[in-house]
């Protein structure tokens, strides 16, 4: 079956949403053909705000739009905006606490084709550190699609994590979506997988492989990687005693790190963190090869699973 | 435009006076604080808070007000003293400044200080911030209008020019910054820090309605204010030429002064040369 990518996906929610919301805002720094914000500034052309290259200046622009009522969604590469925009992002959108929401695309390694200065494998660590924000990973297309209305909704700095590419889908459309609740998307008890992002639906098939070997792995979506479902956590910790992270973010400061925090603190257990491991990664023919040769492999997951398992 | 009556001029001036007065008291008071580049723009906040900006100190949130940031954030003891002469609050809530439990920060938190319209403090954001505010208000069709102060040495840092090329983009005739021209920074002065000239050629070049003025001139500050009100399809900027430390005969020019505390002895001296009846 042809899934569309996370971006298409947003693209067609956020000009769908625009219709029922007229404060909903879109800005731009000529990516809209990329990030496809395109959709909205065909629908709406004087609510989308094209700032040219220059996503310092769209996150303060966008910061005034919100002081003045309106919910202007931001849209360029997550690896510029969390990067060369985070000071922007720190003081006028999470201390000024403005209504902006971050649509950060071709995110993780998504950018196959334009490699390391594109990737953005550290921007969860920038962003989780910020008071104020929430920040939104979601696992497929029809996740990031029900994201939209919610994070329009929500009154609140927001940075949603998006992908060029699709994901192996895990969302029914219209599966409700609590921010701050993550979900339970297999039973299990031997251990958990924790995921977000692409990485669900790599967990859900090295779920399948551990079932084949006898093993039993329960599999969390954390799609809000901030605020993250502590109970949620430590429940899995106490009732399967290992766990697994999976993350298309260095293992440094994202999923895995937010993760070891909670059990460190709340329910000490072994954990193997699955992510790319502190290192600029090469381009690729195609997103699937390049996350299996960057460490994100359905392999390593299940190879992580079996580690951790010794361990208990 | 009408011109204004010798007697406004003489009370804006006083009121320049008072906020330099009270400016200098809350940073002694404090320990802490930017003097100069807050007696560079007392006339400037001046003409601002009590003659050009439609606020209601009783309502600071009013839909359709005028919107003031100050994104020059250092200069925040003039702000505060700007907004409590004008009625938001009292300057005694300014007493404890600089405690932990003052809500007053040290740079204004449009959390925590009424009729402050945003957060500020790091240099760099007011254009586009005021970019953003003045779309917003044409979205709404308000006659709300937006005022931003910047210092010259802040227009060093790039985000100021994408704000310029943004609101010249999208005309944005409801929108004036004010540069405080006072050619001192932190390091010394700002023509040999890192140039800036032709400083109106730049803002000119970005596609903005340019006027120069001597700023502690309230006439001409005044003027220039009401003339950009007057412009159409393009945001205005007022070069405010100005002199750091102005009143204060030990700060004028002086680079120490950026961000160093009067001692008592000085605080009497300057508040002497500012014509301030001392008690005691």
């Amino acid at each position: 079956m042809a899934e569309i990518s996370m971006r298409e996906a947003y693209g067609r929610a956020l000009a769908a949403y625009g219709g029922v919301n007229p404060r909903v805002l879109a800005l731009d720094v000529d990516t809209s053909a990329s990030t496809l914000s395109s959709y909205f500034a065909g629908q709406f052309p004087g609510r989308f705000f094209n700032i040219g290259i220059a996503e310092p200046c769209m996150v303060d622009v966008a910061a005034g739009l919100a002081l003045g009522g309106f919910i202007p969604f931001i849209n360029g590469f997550a690896s510029i905006l969390s990067l060369r925009a985070l000071e922007q992002i720190r003081t006028c959108v999470c201390y000024a606490r403005t209504n902006v929401k971050i649509a950060a695309s071709y995110a993780g390694l998504s950018d196959f084709k334009d490699g390391a200065t594109h990737y953005s494998i550290s921007d969860l660590a920038n962003l989780r550190a910020l008071p104020e924000m929430t920040v939104i990973v979601p696992a497929d297309a029809a996740e990031t699609a029900d994201w939209v209305p919610i994070v329009a909704e929500y009154d609140g700095p927001v940075y949603l994590r998006i992908s060029r590419a699709g994901a192996l889908p895990v969302h029914q459309a219209g599966t409700p979506l609590h921010l701050g609740k993550g979900r339970t998307l297999r039973a299990g008890g031997d251990l958990t997988l924790v995921a977000m992002g692409a990485m669900v639906g790599r967990c859900a098939e090295a779920a399948e492989q551990l079932a084949a070997r006898g093993i039993s792995a329960r599999l969390l979506e954390m799609h809000t990687l901030k605020p993250l479902d502590r109970d949620l956590l430590l429940q899995a910790a106490e009732e399967t005693g290992a766990l697994v992270t999976a993350e298309e973010h260095n293992i440094i400061g994202g999923l895995g790190s937010a993760v070891s925090e909670v059990l460190a603190e709340g329910s000490p257990k072994p954990l193997e963190r699955v992510g790319i491991r502190d290192r600029f990664c090469p381009t690729g023919r195609d997103l699937d090869t390049l996350m299996d040769a960057c460490g994100l492999s359905v392999a390593e997951v299940v190879a992580a699973a079996q580690r951790v398992l010794q361990r208990k | 435009m009408a011109t204004l009556k010798p007697e406004k001029i003489i009370e804006l001036e006083e009121i320049a006076r008072s906020l330099r007065v009270d400016s200098l008291r809350l940073i002694h008071n404090r320990g802490a604080g930017h003097p100069g580049g807050a007696l560079s723009a007392a006339e400037i906040m001046a003409v601002l808070y009590f003659h050009v900006l439609r606020l209601d100190p009783a309502d600071p949130h009013q839909e359709g007000r005028d919107h003031f940031i100050l994104s020059k954030g250092h200069a925040s003891a003039l702000l505060y003293a700007a907004l409590a002469r004008r009625g938001f609050f009292a300057l005694s809530e300014l007493d404890n400044w600089g405690e932990v439990d003052c809500p007053h920060q040290g740079h204004p938190d449009r959390f925590k200080t009424p009729g402050v319209d945003m957060t500020s403090g790091l240099l760099g954001h007011g254009v586009a911030l005021g970019t953003g505010l003045a779309l917003a208000a044409r979205l709404k069709q308000q006659g709300s209008r937006t005022y931003v102060l910047l210092g010259d040495g802040e227009c060093q840092g790039g985000i100021v020019w994408e704000g310029a090329m943004a609101a010249a983009k999208y005309r944005l005739d409801n929108l004036v910054a004010i540069v405080d021209a006072n050619d001192v920074q932190l390091d010394g002065p700002v023509h040999e820090v890192m140039p800036l000239e032709p400083l109106a050629g730049k803002w000119a070049a970005c596609g903005w309605h340019v006027t120069e003025v001597n700023g502690h001139n309230v006439r001409q500050v005044a003027e220039a204010l009401d003339l950009a009100a007057q412009v159409h399809d393009r945001p205005s900027v007022l070069i405010a030429h100005t002199t750091k430390g102005r009143g204060v005969s030990f700060m004028e020019n002086q680079s120490y002064w950026h961000g160093n505390v009067p001692n008592a002895g000085q605080l009497a001296q300057a508040l002497h040369e500012l014509g301030e009846v001392t008690h005691g």
